[in-house]
């Protein structure tokens, strides 16, 4: 059938299969070559490949232990249904993407990272345990002190280290399903940095980014941080049922728009209203779990609003030394080809000592692009800033980086792949990627 | 006291979509399957997402008459049964094996018939409940592709529509389900049309839309409706010289 990852290009005609259970995987695996794809939410092929598995029926939640917050399931439960089940409980995701329509699979794979961090880390840091499904079908428990290297090189291995059947993961205690939400109106580049290192200290923060505004304005940004709201800061009428938020509506795209509806235009007036509407919003307010972690979940399907060409992300991280020369860099050479990102997104992260992770003390950009000649001749310029500039790239949102850029930027990953070959996991787990960036 | 349902062919997707969607409405689930470890997974995600009772027991459809000791041994009298046994089998095996046909057709037609007749019975005497059976629009007219089968669901559906004929004026519900095509282990690697394929969460919420609504007879995708009212309508002599 065919198959693509979030962004809907590129696409392939692959072999799909869904097993029920470990031994039915485990023929599969010993087959190979193939790749888990959980929800298909990375956006390029990290999750593609001629023969793709899904790990969706491996959707079970095994035990919780209310003491510590220990949540042990199956991969394929995604962040969404944890929400939805502990929620109530008193219990969040410690990380969480800004997507709940995620697996527990793909969120170790890509070790994803969100809001918070800078205050409190990547996914992985909350992993106690992975059991794996290695190259002969067998299952290894992995954690940091059990098969620890097998356990690193998972974290962000973009799932070629083998299967992740199931995993045991910590929640945090929050008292209500509420977050306080502070809003900073940034008017350029500068302005929005400053905002960050001043509310360094703040549990979640991030920021929209306009990619249209040039000159004096450029790289302004709506800057918002947020703390789980205590059960005492809630209106009296909501005090009693702190965990009750109203419904997360959800329409959905009905069809694919035509490829000339995200214009340097529309992109232009989307970016400006959206500012101007915030510039004026409440500085600080209660906002719901939903709408505060996953605005874009409340539209399903919004992947269709860059028509059926699709669309590419671009993410990348610029360290700290480096990143207002190199922000500034980046978002001149946007805006001078016209491009223009629809939907950007600024963030700072803390420092991350993991083995393949993505994220580095530094600030991370987000952009995507629609699938045009346009966005294909500038992104190989802003992968080319980004390196000059000490920078790295984000795999999950990757669909079209050299390998030579991935070589040069991020020499963690030829080492990876040496312990691909090395340990014959090369033959069995491979992506449309993996291939293409030579892991 | 909560509500219960209980689900025979348990490891069925669908089977398994339908669990979810009753215990997210508070109902107690019994889960019933060949072998109950089979299934052993699935109620303690249940207990543990939805904080319900979920407990598994051994049911084989072929076994008619062990049907009345395992219904002795459920936990409670249920006040849902769904069925959701069902086995396509080979369709060229079923024409040229007795042995393999008698199989499709007891594991889709007399089992599920008899043990929702037992069923039927014993809401007759408590007076209320509703019963669910999984049939199958390849029971709306048989074809060569899969008459077989088809032929065991033709029986299945005639069944319930019997029962619900018979308590029409009670509080015993009785709902047919024709899902069309869904993707599901049965369906696994054919190649089906997107827009006329369901997935078992679909089917789920189809259903108990239907009890709560007090439907009879559900065709998940609407479009399936209007399928089988043509294939239903077709002059005989046009529909024989037909491939579908």
């Amino acid at each position: 059938m065919h198959l693509s990852g979030w962004g809907r290009f590129p696409s392939l005609e692959a072999r799909l299969s869904t097993p029920r259970d470990a031994a039915a995987l485990a023929a599969l695996v010993k087959d190979g070559p193939l790749i888990a794809r959980g929800m298909g939410r990375a956006y390029g092929d990290s999750a593609l490949a001629a023969h793709t598995v899904s790990m969706r029926r491996f959707n079970r939640m095994i035990a919780f232990d209310a003491q510590t917050g220990q949540l042990i399931a199956e991969a394929g439960v995604t962040l969404g249904e944890i929400v939805t089940a502990f929620l109530p409980r008193g219990w969040f995701l410690s990380v969480t993407p800004g997507t709940q329509f995620v697996s527990i699979g793909g969120a170790i794979a890509a070790d994803v990272h969100g809001k918070n961090h800078h205050s409190e880390g990547a996914f992985g840091r909350f992993v106690d345990w992975i059991d794996l499904m290695g190259a002969d079908g067998q299952i290894q428990r992995c954690s940091p002190d059990l098969n620890a290297d097998l356990f690193h090189w998972t974290l962000g291995g973009m799932g070629l280290t083998g299967i992740v059947v199931r995993a045991a993961i910590r929640l945090k205690p929050v008292e209500s399903g509420w977050i306080r939400q502070t809003t900073i109106a940034a008017p350029n580049l500068d302005a929005a940095l400053e905002a960050f290192e001043a509310t360094y200290s703040a549990t979640y923060s991030m920021a929209w980014i306009d990619c249209a505004a040039t000159g004096d304005r450029m790289g302004r940004s709506i800057v918002m941080n947020g703390e789980h709201a205590r059960r005492g800061e809630l209106p009296v009428d909501r005090r009693f049922t702190p965990f009750d938020t109203p419904q997360h509506g959800s329409p959905r795209v009905p069809l694919d728009f035509p490829g000339f509806a995200l214009n340097p235009l529309s992109v232009r007036l989307f970016n400006e209203a959206y500012y101007q509407r915030n510039r004026r919003k409440p500085t600080t307010g209660l906002e719901a779990w939903g709408p505060f972690f996953y605005p874009l979940d409340s539209l399903r399907d919004w992947n269709r609003i860059y028509g059926r060409k699709g669309f590419m992300q671009f993410q990348c991280v610029v360290p700290l030394e480096s990143h207002a020369e190199g922000l500034r860099t980046i978002l001149g050479a946007i805006s001078r080809s016209g491009a223009g990102s629809f939907l950007a997104v600024l963030k700072r992260f803390g420092a991350q000592d993991s083995r393949l992770s993505f994220p580095m003390e530094g600030y991370t950009l987000a952009l995507d692009f629609p699938m045009t000649d346009r966005s294909l001749a500038l992104l190989p310029e802003l992968d080319r800033i980004t390196a000059d500039h000490g920078g790295r790239f984000y795999l999950a949102k990757d669909s079209r980086m050299s390998a030579q850029t991935l070589r040069d930027t991020d020499p963690r990953w030829a080492e990876f792949a040496t312990m691909r070959r090395d340990s014959g996991l090369a033959g069995h787990f491979a992506s449309a990627q993996s291939e293409r960036l030579g892991l | 006291m909560s509500a219960s349902i209980l689900i025979l062919g348990a490891r069925s997707d669908i089977a398994r979509a339908c669990a979810q969607e009753y215990a997210r409405h508070g109902y107690d689930v019994r889960l019933a399957a060949r072998d109950p470890a089979d299934v052993q997974a699935d109620a303690t995600d249940i207990a543990l997402r939805h904080g319900v009772s979920a407990t598994t027991h051994a049911f084989d459809a072929l076994q008619i008459e062990a049907f009345a000791a395992f219904a002795d041994r459920l936990p409670e009298l249920p006040d849902v049964v769904l069925c959701a046994v069902g086995f396509m089998g080979e369709q060229a095996g079923s024409q040229s094996d007795a042995r393999a046909a008698s199989v499709v057709l007891r594991s889709n037609f007399e089992g599920p018939a008899l043990f929702m007749g037992l069923m039927a019975e014993r809401f007759n005497a408590r007076s209320h409940g509703t019963l669910i059976g999984i049939s199958s629009v390849a029971g709306d007219r048989g074809r060569a592709s899969n008459y077989v089968y088809g032929a065991a669901k033709a029986g299945f559906t005639a069944f319930l529509s019997g029962l619900r004929n018979r308590f029409a004026r009670s509080a015993i519900k009785v709902i047919t389900v024709k899902p069309g095509f869904v993707a599901t282990r049965m369906t696994e690697g054919m190649d089906l049309n997107p827009r006329l394929t369901a997935s078992p969460e679909e089917v789920a919420q189809a259903i108990w839309q239907a009890q709560a609504k007090g439907r009879d007879v559900v065709y998940v995708k609407p479009i399936w409706k209007l399928v089988m009212t043509i294939i239903r309508t077709l002059p005989e002599f046009v529909f024989k010289r037909t491939r579908l």
